[in-house]
């Protein structure tokens, strides 16, 4: 008697896919695999000890075999050992996991910089050499990756779980989180946070290649603008120049090498420039308004889209002196020929 | 009675002569009217009985779909704006409909004021508005889903629901409100009811742990139930007049509508398994004959939860940029709520010890949400550990690790409350066999089910997908053959429940031999409950007192 | 709820000698309560935790008033500039006089004097009907401002003061933007109030009535009670309101 084709054809996807654990791809991941043993023993032994007991109490103290109860207040002393002890086990579980938690999200300084936009419902990567990957994320082998994401529209939730990490992207504020990958392959990106209709097709592949292939990658797909250069664009297309040019004149504060520092602001407080503080400085400028300026910068909430408030953040990060400002200020303010246009490919970051 | 030591302590009159009491409240009055403007409790708590197996059907029918969609990894069955419609039409109703008022509304409302020696709840008027308000909530709900139904998913997460759906998000969140203010009133009833009309002798530590049980979830369902109120409200408006409290491109924030929307919902878990915890108390003791073991310790640890489960709900929110300091302290509370739980877990398995135990349904439900509620509340602890949080949140394993808290622990509890109290709900027995038989379905159902899910979860299948990569397949299948094993189990008790009111035999006043006052009053009760007030002058659960009375009654008698 | 029954302390004596003592059953007593005062304290206790409640309802908002607040200080500033302090006064005022009147008429019942008791609950729908009044001015003053949230809002109020004749720093247009949150808050805090206002009134008209027939002349005390713990809270909820709204941070026009 012959299995059927389809019973046949499912049990053996059962063996080629019965893994029980999602491979550990990244460096992280041993580590959330430890905790996971752990905690999996944990359930199972505290399981297994009130399956036991319930067991052997129902055997022992059946009707048959014990046909009148003894009445028992309690114990003092039992009740403290089934409170301190599990309260014990959940302490060191929330030791180790908070350990773990500031492991994933804290990331090394020299990680690579990736910027991550979700939008319904798809996933776009960033990479600050120009490259732009849509449902796709190419990373090298080896190397701290840090992931700076934000979304355009609703919750979305970025997720690889081979690496074991997690890190819901949010409208209107910059996330991050790192990973360092250690095993050449494709893995699932998955949106995991709910996000619409076509909330389960916002999947990608990550792949992480050798730093070789990684560099030719990089190499093939440039589109020959880096994230830097488009910034420097749009910061000219903007008008950002026209105050924030450097000159001892200007309206607005030097932007170079302000990204790292401490600025001192209006009212005394002191604050540190990073992308987030940067995004927000650009859309709600009257918030962040530094020492010695007057809070005149208008907004541009609803001009510049998540695209190119990234190429504005990473050409200031970069920006370590005002000579181009002033000269493409000065050549745009002469009429002259000015790069006013940005070449193919790179107009769609600007949202006018 | 005592010649007959066997497997059993069901002690039923003689079938030959016995007979439903003449009068009882539910022959106390006729029509369709009398039932509909009812004071007594016990006659709102069967509304409430027969209103909420409608929406739990209901809501079933929309697992059952989700499943059978979840078969195959492509989107063959529904397209996925139905699928997200099934699954928020699955949420709403298990969690508001169901879950919320299934133990509280029904057995609350009828065994409370019964427990307590009281003839009534204290605002029966109030108690019947409960049950109209939670009409029309599901009524509204029906609604929405007829008119082409909601997609933002139970949580109503902002800005998805206010600024990018264009279905029925006002009528679904409307529907929520009024069904809450059901639920409020219920809590409130109960709070009253439990301070002010305790009979002589009630001492607080003399009431059942059920009491006790039901007075912690309603402190829950009173303080936070309005906060979810308002924050469906400001949702209502926002959608209404796009005003920008909760969207970011106007200034709003939207992590402000989390903290309000789970502030109510994480304490809300506590709301629907703490009555549950309630009703295995009351079986546990009565099936060992034997007192709970650490009574106050049973009794504060439910206060315990209720407390700490207030200042919990940041979990929810662990990936989403909170500050790392709050996510620590947030953390740290978790892993203590979850020390009470695991008290009364140990709690109630020493109470079998040195007991006389017999076997009976409720008492096999009880062994069921024992051992499911333990991995429950352990696979908890996973999502309350920071680190794990990070990989395990918006995944299968979650799905699987609240279904095992709500359906293996809540649902279970709720159906051995059903069993245990149906001989005095209705004066007949249900079928004994058929019942224990509905019961190892159910057990053996929901595990197939559920186990499935958290291997899926760790394996990182994200909840609330229409879709999934192949190597999925082989434990979605296993999880849907479990899914129509447990449909199967909760269809059995519907159909034999329904049997018994004609056909089961007669159960008498104390069937279980048990020592709570609903026990020592005839059975179904007089609208009245008591013909005189009880007066209250022994311990909970004391087994020796009733053997005293019953060796009274039989030299009286004979 | 020890302060309740502190309010009503000093009648406590007369409503002894009427009430509790004399032990006659009242029609109103229903038949599930073993005793009259059982029932007197079980209404008074489910008022309490119903106020709680209420107190829960509100402090979501208030919850998110601190949050935006803290976040948008000078656009709050601004937009609390453009509320009438004079006519919030006298609303204060106004609802104060009115929860006055309630008080007067708790202590009318409990003496049974009935005629003071009908005017007493006539005059606090009056200051009520009132405070009503002066809120729908607002409201309208604010409507032709086009300062109600949504698409009409409108901020050039607070970009360009001087225009409007105010003496007013200019907000820079980001944080103008963000007085549509402030109005935002201020409808929906002040509109859930009246919404509590009229709901109030609706009940004090019925209760008015069964006052004028005597229903709350023998003794009979508690839905007059229960009412004005919910006005007072009503009352109280003003009381968090008007500071918050109109007067924190306000600041002499230079």
């Amino acid at each position: 008697m012959g299995l059927s084709p389809v019973l046949w054809q499912f049990l053996v996807k059962w063996l080629h896919n019965s893994s029980l654990f999602p491979a550990e791809a990244s460096g992280i991941s041993p580590y959330v695999d430890a905790l996971y043993f752990f905690l999996v023993l944990m359930t199972i032994v505290g399981t297994a000890l009130v399956a036991v007991l319930m067991l052997v109490f129902s055997i022992r103290y059946r009707r048959e075999k014990n046909p009148v109860a003894t009445q028992i207040e309690g114990s003092t002393l039992l009740e403290a050992t089934w409170t301190i002890i599990p309260l014990a086990i959940f302490l060191v579980t929330f030791v180790w996991g908070a350990l773990l938690y500031f492991r994933i999200y804290d990331p090394p300084a020299n990680a690579m910089n990736i910027y991550i936009v979700g939008k319904q419902w798809m996933w776009k990567a960033e990479h600050p050499g120009g490259q732009h990957e849509i449902n796709a994320l190419h990373v090298p082998l080896g190397k701290p990756v840090q992931l700076t994401m934000i979304s355009q529209d609703v919750f979305h939730s970025f997720s690889i779980p081979d690496f074991r990490i997690k890190r819901e992207a949010i409208p209107g504020r910059y996330t991050t989180v790192w990973f360092e990958a250690t095993q050449v392959g494709t893995y699932h990106l998955f949106c995991t946070q709910y996000c619409g209709t076509q909330h389960s097709g916002m999947v990608g592949e990550v792949t992480v290649m050798t730093p070789e292939n990684y560099k030719k990658w990089l190499e093939q797909s440039t589109s020959g603008q880096s994230l830097a250069q488009n910034g420097e664009r749009l910061f000219a297309s903007m008008g950002c120049n026209s105050c924030h040019s450097g000159t001892a004149a200007a309206r607005g504060p030097s932007l170079a090498g302000v990204y790292g520092s401490k600025l001192t602001l209006t009212d005394g407080s002191q604050i540190l420039v990073d992308d987030a503080y940067l995004r927000d400085a650009i859309l709600n400028p009257s918030r962040h308004v530094t020492a010695g300026f007057a809070p005149i910068m208008p907004t541009y909430q609803g001009q510049l889209s998540e695209d190119g408030l990234i190429d504005l953040v990473e050409f200031i990060k970069n920006l370590q002196s005002n000579y181009r400002v002033q000269q493409t200020f000065m050549t745009s303010a002469s009429g002259e020929s000015a790069p006013t246009t940005p070449p193919q490919g790179t107009t769609e970051t600007v949202n006018p | 009675m005592s010649a007959a030591i066997g497997n059993t302590i069901l002690s039923l009159p003689d079938q030959s002569t016995a007979q439903i009491p003449k009068r009882n409240y539910i022959n106390n009055e006729h029509g369709l009217l009398s039932w509909l403007l009812t004071g007594d409790h016990k006659r709102i708590a069967i509304l409430y009985l027969i209103s909420i197996t409608f929406f739990f059907f209901i809501g079933g029918a929309f697992a059952g779909l989700i499943r059978l969609e979840l078969l195959t990894p492509q989107p063959d069955l529904v397209s996925s704006d139905t699928y997200n419609k099934f699954f928020t039409m699955h949420g709403i109703i298990m969690i508001f409909l169901f879950l919320v008022p299934s133990v509280p509304a029904t057995l609350g409302n009828f065994l409370i004021p019964i427990m307590l020696g009281a003839k009534d709840l204290a605002f029966p008027k109030i108690n019947l508005l409960s049950w109209y308000l939670y009409v029309i909530g599901g009524t509204l709900t029906l609604a929405a889903l007829v008119l082409g139904g909601v997609d933002t998913g139970w949580t109503f997460t902002t800005p998805l629901s206010t600024h990018y759906l264009n279905t029925h998000v006002i009528t679904a969140a409307m529907a929520i409100f009024i069904a809450g203010f059901a639920s409020i009133f219920t809590g409130l009833n109960f709070i009253v009811t439990i301070h002010r009309m305790r009979c002589p002798g009630m001492t607080w530590f003399r009431m059942p742990l059920f009491v006790w049980a039901h007075y912690a979830a309603s402190l829950l369902m009173v303080l936070g139930t309005p906060v979810l109120a308002i924050a469906l409200v400001l949702v209502a408006l926002e959608r209404l007049f796009g005003i920008g409290v909760f969207d970011p491109t106007k200034g709003g924030d939207p992590l402000l509508f989390q903290h309000l929307f789970w502030f109510y919902s994480h304490p809300a878990v506590y709301i629907m398994i703490l009555p549950g915890m309630g009703v295995i108390s009351e079986v546990i003791s009565t099936f060992s004959r034997k007192r709970i073991f650490g009574y106050t310790a049973v009794a504060f640890s439910s206060v315990a939860i209720a407390l700490f489960g207030f200042f919990v709900w940041e979990h929810h929110m662990f990936i989403m940029g909170v500050s790392n300091y709050s996510a620590l302290v947030f953390s740290l509370l978790t892993m203590l709520v979850a020390v009470p739980s695991a008290i009364k877990i140990f709690n109630w398995a020493f109470t079998l010890q040195k007991g006389s135990i017999t076997f009976e349904t409720p008492m096999l439900y009880s062994f069921g949400f024992m051992g499911l509620f333990t991995i429950g509340g352990l696979t908890g602890v996973f999502l309350g550990s920071l680190g794990m949080d990070i990989h395990l949140t918006e995944t299968y394993f979650i799905v699987a690790h609240f279904h095992f808290v709500m359906v293996g622990g809540m649902l279970m509890a709720f159906l051995a409350g059903i069993h245990f109290w149906w001989p005095k709900m209705t004066g007949r027995m249900y079928p004994e066999s058929l019942s224990k038989l509905a019961a190892v379905t159910t057990f053996i159902g929901f595990n197939l089910t559920f186990l499935p899910q958290f291997i899926l979860g760790y394996l990182g299948m994200p909840r609330r997908y229409h879709a999934y990569p192949p190597e999925f397949q082989v434990l979605n299948v296993l999880s849907t053959a479990g899914a129509t094993v447990l449909g199967v189990g909760y269809m059995l008790p519907m159909l034999y429940l329904a049997w018994s009111l004609k056909y089961g035999a007669i159960a008498g006043d104390n069937p279980w031999q048990a020592t709570g006052l609903e026990w020592q009053i005839q059975s179904p009760p007089l609208t009245e409950n008591f013909t005189e007030t009880p007066i209250m002058d022994h311990e909970a659960y004391d087994y020796e007192w009733l053997a005293n009375k019953t060796k009274n009654e039989v030299t009286t008698v004979g | 709820m020890d302060s309740a029954l502190a309010t009503t302390d000093p009648n406590m004596p007369e409503t002894e000698v009427y009430g509790e003592h004399e032990h006659v059953a009242l029609p109103q007593h229903r038949h599930h309560f073993e005793t009259e005062e059982q029932q007197r304290e079980a209404g008074s206790f489910g008022m309490w935790l119903f106020l709680l409640t209420e107190i829960m309802f509100f402090g979501g908002m208030f919850f998110a008033y601190l949050l935006y607040r803290n976040w948008y200080y000078p656009a709050f500033v601004a937009a609390s500039n453009q509320l009438s302090v004079p006519i919030g006064t006298a609303n204060t005022a106004i609802l104060i006089t009115s929860g006055f009147c309630m008080a007067v008429g708790v202590w009318a019942a409990e003496v049974r004097k009935r005629t003071l008791l009908v005017v007493m609950l006539i005059l606090t729908t009056v200051f009520g009907v009132a405070f009503l009044g002066f809120k729908y001015d607002e409201y309208h003053e604010k409507y032709e401002l086009h300062h109600i949230p949504g698409n009409n809002f409108n901020v050039s109020m607070f970009t360009n003061p001087a225009a409007y004749g105010l003496k007013e720093d200019p907000l820079p247009p980001d944080m103008a933007q963000k007085t549509q949150i402030f109005f935002f808050l201020y409808f929906a805090m002040t509109g859930m109030h009246a919404l509590h206002m009229i709901i109030g009134i609706a009940l004090l008209f019925w209760l008015t009535w069964r006052a004028h027939r005597g229903d709350f002349s023998s003794g009979y005390v508690a839905p007059i009670e229960n009412f004005g713990l919910y006005w007072h809270f009503v009352d109280i909820v003003w009381i968090f309101l008007f500071p918050l709204l109109y007067l924190i941070n306000r600041h002499p026009m230079h």
